[in-house]
């Protein structure tokens, strides 16, 4: 099918809400649509060309760089930005460990890397073992260098949410460091 | 970014009817929208194939092959657990490239078609035959510490920067392609051109082409074994190779029986180092024997610039991928894929 | 977390960030996260020529562009109250804000596109089509004609020794020379340098990131020729810095042009691949060390000179030299610089400026003396440990590196460390090298203000136009606040990164901390001040009459210090005076007597681990232990990640930071995170931070040295050390990458 030269009508499931929008061009990408369009800020652009990861989120369930997709290709998806992690005022099990393993410091690569970090769980290759979530985890670069912080953080929060009576919230996640 | 048509293909015949001058292909645009950011590549219509249905598919053959579907993602193919035990060395090479959100997104059609990383490519304000077929190679005298150590021409010294294509190429894999023309096959060896006097022509595709999948023969899954992908890069992970090998044996007896080897980042292709092959084959394994294959294999290498590095450091990894492929695969693909910080078994170091 | 850890607030407590669950949710926002109504997108086109000037721009095919407004180039930019090169003070820097057709260097502005959409713009920009007239550009270090600077760094001497350097060589038993070469390096924060810029007549809002709220400020008020008062930056949360942000640049500033231009707000994000060049970097060096040591390692001559780049339009020379004037004992130590010019964009100050490049061929230095004298690198170094300031011979405010090397050592092992190289292999035939390095930073401090109110409902507000980019001010400036009026943390209300606000300094030079924490500090003094004299003027307070006792403040009480059990809570207190709040100001600034007397200075050891492919070369450091003394830790759990921060810096120094620069074009060819490599994750398995005890009186009344910076020095030369200790190969030529080790 052919779009109009009028604009590309889309709707994105965005953290469950359904979100319609015409973008005027097709080259609009899915972080540009989230950030300028949907004013879900959330997602950061740090270098526009899949290289630093600040973008990531999950597309499908899966992370992805919004920055290397475009907006009109993946009409009709469902999409979790940081936004839509938190249940009201309680952290995902993945912020809070991030918080109590101060795994960051400026905060800029933090939304990617909370998603990357969700996405790598519900991948479910790295498990425990910390080498491999510092390979699965360097895709998101981290320039103040909190990497360690983000690694504690993401096999807490891995046992947290493995753990059988995990309750919902990541505030009971002892502090390991 | 140029502004662009846009058209969402639903069926292969669509997007090949879709396709013209000017016009191309989208799969997932990990490394196109790139291009088109950095205005290398400015087309003119995009043909969206991303929805067309059946073409993520990874199917085992009657004949005992498999046919990778062209939409198969990177990450999905490379955990595939079928997959990856049958084909190790491109299930590590697969998860040893780029970050795993490219993985996720990246298509198996789109990896093998993925343009040079050459800084000269990239940057618009250089002169480069690629971009510009007659305008010369700003790589030539310039920074040149990664560019091709083989099969380079004095019009472009670019290197193929894929690792999934460098195992592909070993094991004899075919590029299944539709196009106006009608279905055809080349062995993905074949598949990309050396830059000879026309760098701007990096494929055999014809145009409006498109890759519908990639299928690996029968036999090579004999190679499952005694297999590796090594990589050398200049960070642990998320960096592109200095230069690769993949290495594939059959062992019979004490004699290996069938080798394979390919190098990834040393030219404007996988170099696919049959002469090395052929040393090896009937042969007892030696450190001797395969520094004479790793000899062999970069028989034709000259620095094209500040790289002579890269030939003995090609050569070095070819005998260490033949090493670590003697010494067996490992049971599950390591933590750090393709690294040589990988775990390798005791002993299987000089 | 226990509860206790959350809420016990004050000094000393690790305790997680206040401003976590904001960073962890998207809720904090950035500057480009900021959509004033009607605004518009702004890009730049940058210049692909290092030298020449722009002769052709083609305006009319950007205008065409469906959803372009207008196209700023030197023909329509707004005229600026003062030309941006004109330089009130050696700090304000010279700027490109296309006030004429001039390229001084690869990727400097040269028109700014601006549109409905951001996609819009972004085509515009590429539309511009540049035609230049281009002379050839001189890039290379050493490539020009050297000459010695003014000065170095911050405004320091150039030259700087003690003793006969000549003298000392002669009387040396052994004697080494070798040259280092450090490439060029850009900050990268993940966060490009953005303005979201909105007029209103003569006042202008703007969101940006900056590290020097009040600095900005007036920059632009000179510029645009307007008071001060008028300009209001608006920064909470700063995406990474470095020092690239402590002066506003060209970019930030064309967007605020760009909507004076247009009449409507306008946001201008820098692209990636433009921060080479018009947003700072450090430049390349060149350094020789000399030393000369008697026969036990006693050093008798330490000589540092020093090559850099500086750019052909202003000054900044990386002060690689200053290492050496307090860090080793020597009879003998000279100093110097030397810089040449170039065609690149105005270096500027980098994390550790001067010191990270400096400390790497120091400390490798250091490691091949001790080859050459047979002795143990940790020892060559307490041999020469330097009891007092070696160049001024002044005692040091507080020194515990004694303690760093032991713990560290200790920690580390590093008492099995075979002394020749080439010596440990891991079970998979990896080579395996020990190396170490001393971290050093100096504890300087700006000046700064704060405002401290207590008020009626119990509560407290803080107030100064400090600025977090990630070392913690949110939530260790609430610590000391809380600590300084006696109040629970969750009672006190802090407000900074707003230029509005008292003016916080800089948040640089591992200062921010000891300057805007000091002013928390004086002002809380303040106001508590304030409302003692409430009370104990007032007949009906159980403080009447302290005045001479004096009072403490305590869980939102004034007690008597001499009798704590007659006491009143602050809000009594104000409620009979029938206030509502009292107010006070506080400053915080070095204090000229305790400087002039003592040298201050942080110290640290680092010690480091690293596996070498002894055929393919690559390297990974698969250990670091850092042992670090800075005074008084306000937040370990803050502290400790400053120093892990530092810590990866110099990982990236030591082996992976590096522009390569085309020489023929003056364009940097890896202008991308793909390629301008930083670590990943994966590249640093295993850090340590042991947090040493020391007690400073003198260096500020909370006894704080900063750490944003010292976690880089001593690192990157623990590596290049391991890397020897590894291979036996001796790179000299950083970063350390793997085709310099296949030999």
């Amino acid at each position: 099918m052919s779009f109009p030269e009028t604009g590309f009508p889309i709707t994105l499931t965005v953290n469950g809400e359904s979100r319609s929008l015409v973008l005027e061009d097709a080259r609009v990408t899915l972080l540009d649509a989230l950030r300028e369009r949907l004013d879900l800020t959330g997602s950061k652009k740090g270098c526009d060309r899949g290289q630093c990861g600040a973008c990531t989120v999950l597309l499908d369930g899966v992370r992805i760089n919004a920055c290397l997709a475009l907006a009109v290709s993946h009409d009709g998806a469902s999409i979790t930005t940081i936004e839509g992690l938190a249940d009201g005022d309680v952290l995902h099990p993945v912020q809070a460990a991030f918080v109590d393993h101060d795994g960051f410091q400026c905060g800029f690569c933090t939304p990617g890397q909370i998603m990357s970090a969700v996405g790598l769980i519900r991948e479910g290759q790295a498990g425990d073992d910390p080498e491999r979530v510092r390979e699965g985890m360097s895709g998101n670069l981290c320039r103040c260098g909190a990497y360690a912080g983000i690694t504690e953080a993401v096999l807490a929060a891995h046992a947290a949410m493995h753990a059988p009576d995990v309750l919902p919230g990541g505030h009971l996640i002892e502090d390991a460091a | 970014m140029n502004r662009f048509d846009y058209v969402r293909a639903g069926s292969v015949a669509e997007a090949v009817a879709a396709h013209g001058a000017g016009a191309a292909y989208l799969a997932s645009g990990t490394n196109l929208l790139d291009l088109m950011k950095g205005g290398v590549t400015r087309p003119e219509r995009l043909v969206d194939i991303s929805r067309i249905s059946g073409l993520d598919a990874v199917e085992t053959l009657p004949d005992g092959g498999v046919r990778i579907g062209a939409l198969a993602r990177n990450a999905t193919l490379a955990h595939d657990p079928a997959f990856a035990k049958a084909y190790p060395a491109v299930a590590e090479a697969l998860l040893s490239g780029a970050s795993a959100q490219l993985r996720n997104a990246a298509t198996t059609a789109g990896n093998v078609l993925q343009r040079t990383r050459c800084q000269y490519f990239y940057d618009t304000a250089s002169a480069c035959n690629k971009r510009q077929p007659g305008a010369g190679c700003g790589a030539r005298g310039g920074a040149t510490r990664t560019h091709a150590i083989l099969g380079w021409s004095e019009a472009c010294i670019a290197t193929h920067p894929s690792d999934f294509c460098v195992p592909l190429a070993a094991l004899d894999a075919i590029v299944e392609i539709e196009g106006p023309a009608g279905r055809r096959e080349i062995p993905l060896a074949d598949f990309h051109r050396l830059p000879g006097d026309a760098p701007e022509r990096e494929t055999e595709l014809a145009p409006g082409e498109l890759i519908v999948a990639v299928r690996l023969p029968p036999d090579a899954k004999k190679f499952a074994a005694h297999s590796r992908y090594l990589k050398v890069r200049e960070r642990t992970s998320y960096a592109f190779a200095l230069v690769s090998a993949a290495v594939g044996l059959t062992l019979e007896g004490n004699r290996i029986g069938q080798a394979r080897i390919a190098l990834g980042s040393v030219a404007l292709k996988p170099w696919r180092a049959r002469e090395a092959e052929s040393l090896l084959a009937d042969q007892v394994p030696s450190p001797e024997l395969f520094a004479k294959a790793a000899d062999a294999a970069l028989a034709g290498a000259t620095p094209s610039g500040d790289n002579a590095a890269k030939i003995e450091l090609a050569r070095r990894i070819v005998v260490r991928a033949l090493t670590l492929a003697q010494a067996g695969t490992p049971a599950r693909v390591p933590a750090l894929p393709a690294s040589p910080f990988a775990a390798a078994p005791s002993g299987a170091r000089p | 977390m226990s509860e206790r850890m959350r809420h016990g607030a004050s000094i000393g407590q690790p305790l997680t960030r206040r401003d976590g669950p904001a960073k962890v949710t998207g809720a904090a926002r950035y500057s480009a996260d900021f959509h004033p109504a009607g605004m518009l997108h702004a890009v730049m086109a940058v210049s692909a020529i290092a030298r020449g000037r722009v002769v052709h721009l083609d305006v009319a095919a950007a205008e065409a562009h469906p959803g372009v407004v207008a196209v700023m180039t030197p023909e329509n930019a707004p005229t600026l109250a003062k030309s941006p090169d004109e330089k009130d003070n050696p700090f304000a820097f010279r700027l490109d804000l296309l006030q004429n057709s001039g390229v001084r260097y690869a990727n400097q502005p040269i028109g700014v596109v601006i549109a409905d959409t951001l996609e819009a713009a972004t085509e515009g920009a590429a539309l511009l089509s540049p035609r230049y007239e281009a002379e050839a550009p001189g890039v290379e270090l050493g490539g020009g004609e050297i000459f010695v600077p003014d000065s170095v760094g911050a405004g320091t001497p150039t030259e700087q020794g003690a003793g006969d350097i000549e003298a000392g060589f002669a009387s040396a038993a052994t004697r080494m020379e070798a040259t280092y070469e450090t490439a060029a390096q850009y900050h990268n924060a993940l966060e490009p340098h953005t303005s979201v810029a909105q007029w209103d007549g003569d006042r202008l809002t703007l969101h940006t990131p900056t590290q020097a709220l009040w600095i900005a400020k007036g920059r632009l008020a000179g510029l645009f020729g307007i008071p001060e008062g008028n300009v209001h930056i608006v920064s909470h949360y700063l995406g990474g810095g470095f020092g690239s942000k402590g002066f506003i640049s060209s970019p930030q500033i064309l967007g605020i042009m760009a909507a004076r231009l247009v009449g409507r707000p306008v946001k201008l994000v820098t692209r990636r691949e433009q921060m080479f060049g018009p947003v700072g970097h450090r430049a390349s060096t060149r350094q020789t060390l000399k030393l000369g040591a008697k026969a036990d390692g006693t050093l008798t001559a330490l000589d540092h000179h020093t090559l850099t780049l500086t750019s052909r339009h202003d000054d900044f020379v990386e002060a690689c030299g200053l290492i050496a004037r307090h860090l080793y004992a020597s009879e003998a130590i000279s100093t110097t610089h030397a810089v040449s010019r170039a065609d690149i964009g105005t270096p500027i100050f980098m994390r550790a400026p001067g010191e990270a490049p400096g400390s790497v061929a120091v400390e490798s230095a250091l490691d091949e003396l001790a080859l050459a004298l047979d002795m143990d690198p940790l020892d060559l170094r307490l041999k020469n440990y330097a009891e007092v300031e070696p160049i001024t011979h002044r005692p040091f405010s507080s020194k515990a590196l004694r303690e760093c090397y032991a713990q560290g050592a200790e920690r580390f092992g590093w008492g099995k460390r075979p002394k020749q190289p080439r010596q440990m292999r891991d079970e998979d035939g990896l080579l395996v090298g020990w190396g170490m390095g001393t971290a050093t930073y100096p504890a300087g401090m700006m000046q700064g203000e704060a405002r401290a109110t207590i008020r009626a409902d119990g509560t407290a507000l803080v107030e100064t136009a400090a600025q977090d980019m990630g070392q913690g001010a949110w939530t260790v400036l609430a610590q000391i606040a809380a600590d300084g009026l006696g109040l629970d943390g969750d009672r006190v209300e802090l407000r900074i990164g707003d230029s509005d606000l008292p003016n916080g300094g800089l948040a640089g030079g591992s200062t921010g901390t000891a300057t805007s924490g000091s002013a928390v500090h004086a002002a809380t003094q303040a106001a508590l001040a304030q409302l003692e004299d409430l009370a104990v003027n007032d007949r009906a307070s159980p403080l009447y009459g302290a005045g001479n006792a004096g009072t403490v403040a305590e869980n939102g009480r004034l007690a008597r210090r001499d009798d704590p059990t007659r006491s009143e809570s602050f809000s009594e207190i104000l409620a009979r005076a029938g206030k509502d709040s009292v107010e006070a100001k506080g400053t915080g600034a070095g204090e000229p007597a305790s400087r002039k007397t003592y040298a201050m200075h942080a110290h640290g050891a680092v010690y480091a681990e690293v596996k070498v492919d002894p055929d393919l070369g690559q390297i990974r450091v698969t250990r670091l232990v850092g042992a670090f003394a800075a005074g008084r830790i306000v937040n370990p759990r803050l502290v400790r990640s400053q120093y892990y921060g530092g810590m990866i810096w110099g990982v990236s120094l030591a082996l992976h930071e590096h522009a390569v620069l085309d020489t023929r074009s003056g364009r940097v060819m890896n202008p991308n995170l793909a390629e301008y490599h930083v670590p990943v994750n994966a590249d640093v398995p295993s850090l340590e931070a042991i947090l040493v005890e020391e007690h400073d009186p003198h260096v500020n009344p909370l006894g704080i040295k900063g750490v944003g910076e010292i976690g880089i020095t001593g690192t990157a030369g623990a590596i290049a050390n391991a890397v020897w200790h590894a291979t036996g190969t001796r790179v000299r030529d950083f970063p350390i990458t793997l085709d310099k080790l296949l030999g």
